[in-house]
């Protein structure tokens, strides 16, 4: 096979500008697949970060059909205490996951004694949350960025509604929030920090200590809204999503009494063996999963179109190297070649093409790649400007690319390989 | 054994809705070793009767028997086989493998067909390179090769596979008078050192009187049949 794949290295030399054409094609379709797969894998890694650091975490964990009525943040739908131990106890025991924040989620009446507005707060443990959504601390526009996310008694406010309701940070609001049981209470807070607008959920929240939203809904328990939770690798989120919709969707359908199950982990878990706890990921509840998915489809289109320019130029040069040739496989088919041998030459030429034209392209990638990484060039995302591009490309991208091109030589080359390997070597010799 | 046995041979070829018979009923014998040439004019089927002797092509009908073979029978891959194992090829045009220098020429059999390892190869490509005096261009490719080198080449790689018989169709055809015989030359000299029967294709008078036994045909039919021992040229 050595011998084979040397003499196809010679007689891809021997058409030195036609070779050389066709390995620039495939190289520039490498580069082009691989270094928007690396940008855009970069912006993509980075909006997703932006998100899930900011605002959602990974994944959440609901009481079922909370997320179905989750633009009025029912109150109904809480996860009570006993369903609250279940989950924690489930996320303790897998080893992917970092940490997770119960919240309190509820929609209030924000009033700065002239105006009045409405408002989403999230109730959190400020250490928990800053844990969870790491980029949230550092996105105080207005007010401290270190230290406690919040604290007992004050409100962390967006932006948008800080502008609109004309209020800063030490200033005193109120506010008004009705419970489950339809009584209003309020509570005046004093506002510690301002967000930056954050694009998509979350945009417009507020945030509270956990226990004053509780206080201030006048809960009996210590009933959560959702549990957002933190991977140590988001690689791992399809498993660990699996992993906790088994776990928390067959918690009391397994039990030895499900009655009895049911009973202590309150409603929030499950009964009759359905289960009422539901888990999504953040691309289930956040509107740039679609642009993520988008990014990823049109990596698909990019792919398809190096696949058309690896098979067109390298056919062509296979094409055109077989009917330039038909004397010479006259000649090695008349001394006694097998088509076998004769179509493994033109496959092998094809192969080397490929692999040439790969090697090449993916050492030209790299060094873009590299030197976009020393460039630094900026970008904006939504609120969030001066985002650096850092684009990266994972060994598995290239791989998986580099075998779709070299394959997608061999299947190129196949068709005038099998033609050279059919020919009648006695009209071959004749042919001028 | 006769190496070749033609008994009634015909080949018809078909253009269209009409039959053009290129063979009819030839019928000759070959003996091992022997030096023979297929003489006549353009058209008269000297190359159609060495591609059917080369199991490149079948007959219509009649019955040619190569090596003990009856060459109807052999299929593609068969007849490649047979080809590679038994027989030898040299072309009007040379037909070398330009990227390819005169050593790799000759040892492309070796690789391509039969497989020889590597340390194998290289004694015998050495050996054909010297039998046929190119010891010395064994580096040069065919674009750097005079016409009787490249035909030298040639001869060693029909050669170089052991090959029990060698069909050179107008060997000489594009070569000036002198190297002309030098390679006829040539070719007597390895059928005395190898035992190779060579059987080629001519229709230049001068070149037909080197061979031993000699076949005329015209219109497809073998006309006559002339046999001398050894022949010696000025």
């Amino acid at each position: 096979m050595l011998d084979v794949l040397k003499i196809a290295a010679r007689n891809l030399s021997r058409y030195r500008r036609r070779t050389m054409l066709t390995l620039l094609l495939i190289i520039i379709g490498m580069v082009a697949v691989l270094l928007f797969i690396s940008v855009t894998g970069s912006f993509k890694s980075m909006m997703v970060g932006q998100i899930t650091d900011s605002v959602l975490g990974h994944l959440e964990v609901h009481r079922k059909g909370y997320v179905a009525s989750i633009d009025t943040l029912p109150l109904n739908l809480n996860m009570k205490p006993g369903a609250v131990t279940k989950v924690e106890e489930a996320l303790k025991q897998d080893p992917a996951v970092e940490t997770w924040s119960p919240r309190v989620k509820f929609g209030g009446m924000f009033s700065n004694f002239t105006e009045t507005t409405t408002i989403r707060i999230n109730g959190v443990d400020p250490a928990r949350e800053a844990a969870t959504a790491p980029l949230l601390p550092g996105r105080m526009a207005e007010g401290p960025k270190g230290g406690a996310l919040v604290e007992k008694g004050q409100i962390v406010i967006p932006l948008l509604l800080a502008r609109g309701m004309k209020v800063k940070v030490g200033d005193t609001a109120v506010i008004v929030a009705t419970n489950r049981d339809g009584s209003v209470n309020g509570k005046t807070f004093v506002i510690r920090s301002v967000t930056e607008a954050i694009s998509g959920p979350g945009g417009r929240d507020g945030y509270m200590h956990i226990d004053d939203a509780r206080e201030l809904l006048r809960m009996k328990e210590a009933e959560v809204s959702e549990i957002a939770i933190r991977l140590k690798d988001p690689a791992q989120l399809d498993r660990v999503t699996a992993s906790l919709k088994e776990t928390l969707g067959s918690t009391s359908g397994k039990s030895p009494d499900p009655a009895a199950a049911a009973a202590s982990a309150g409603p929030g878990v499950a009964s009759a063996g359905q289960p009422q706890l539901e888990v999504h990921t953040w691309a289930d509840l956040s509107p740039f999963a679609s642009l993520a998915r988008m990014i990823d489809l049109m990596t698909v289109f990019i792919k398809v179109v190096l696949v058309s320019i690896v098979l067109v130029s390298v056919m062509n040069v296979m094409v055109m190297a077989v009917y330039e040739r038909i004397r010479e496989i006259g000649t090695i088919a008349a001394i006694g070649t097998r088509p076998s041998r004769i179509l493994s030459l033109f496959l092998a030429e094809g192969l080397l093409l490929g692999v040439i034209g790969t090697a090449l392209g993916t050492l030209v990638s790299l060094a873009a790649i590299y030197a976009i990484n020393l460039w630094k060039p900026h970008f904006a995302f939504g609120q969030q400007s001066d985002l650096v591009m850092a684009p990266t490309i994972a060994v598995a991208q290239v791989v998986t690319v580099a075998l779709l091109v070299v394959g997608v030589a061999i299947l190129a080359s196949l068709q005038p390989a099998w033609k050279a390997s059919r020919l009648d070597p006695i009209n071959a010799l004749r042919h001028v | 054994m006769s190496l070749v046995i033609a008994e009634g041979l015909t080949k018809t070829y078909r253009a269209g809705d009409v039959e053009v018979p290129a063979i009819k009923g030839a019928d000759f014998v070959i003996e091992p070793a022997s030096f023979v040439a297929f003489v006549g004019p353009s058209g008269s089927g000297k190359s159609t009767l060495l591609n059917m002797i080369g199991c490149l092509d079948h007959p219509t009908a009649g019955k040619l028997t190569v090596l003990g073979t009856d060459i109807s029978t052999l299929d593609r891959r068969a007849a490649a086989d047979f080809r590679g194992k038994n027989i030898g090829f040299i072309f009007q045009d040379f037909n070398l493998v330009p990227v390819l220098t005169a050593y790799e020429n000759i040892e492309y059999p070796l690789i391509m067909v039969q497989e020889w390892p590597a340390e194998k190869r290289r004694e015998q490509v050495m050996r054909l390179l010297k039998a046929v005096g190119m010891e010395s261009q064994a580096d040069k490719r065919p674009d750097q090769m005079s016409g009787g080198q490249k035909q030298r080449v040639a001869v060693a790689r029909a050669l170089v596979s052991n090959a029990k018989m060698v069909l050179a169709d107008e060997p000489t055809a594009n070569l000036d008078h002198d190297t002309a015989h030098h390679v006829i030359d040539l070719m007597k000299q390895m059928r005395d050192q190898f035992g190779t029967t060579f059987i080629f294709s001519t229709h230049d008078p001068k070149i037909m009187a080197e061979a031993e036994t000699t076949y005329t045909l015209e219109d497809g039919r073998v006309l006559s049949s002339s046999h001398q021992p050894e022949v010696a040229h000025a």
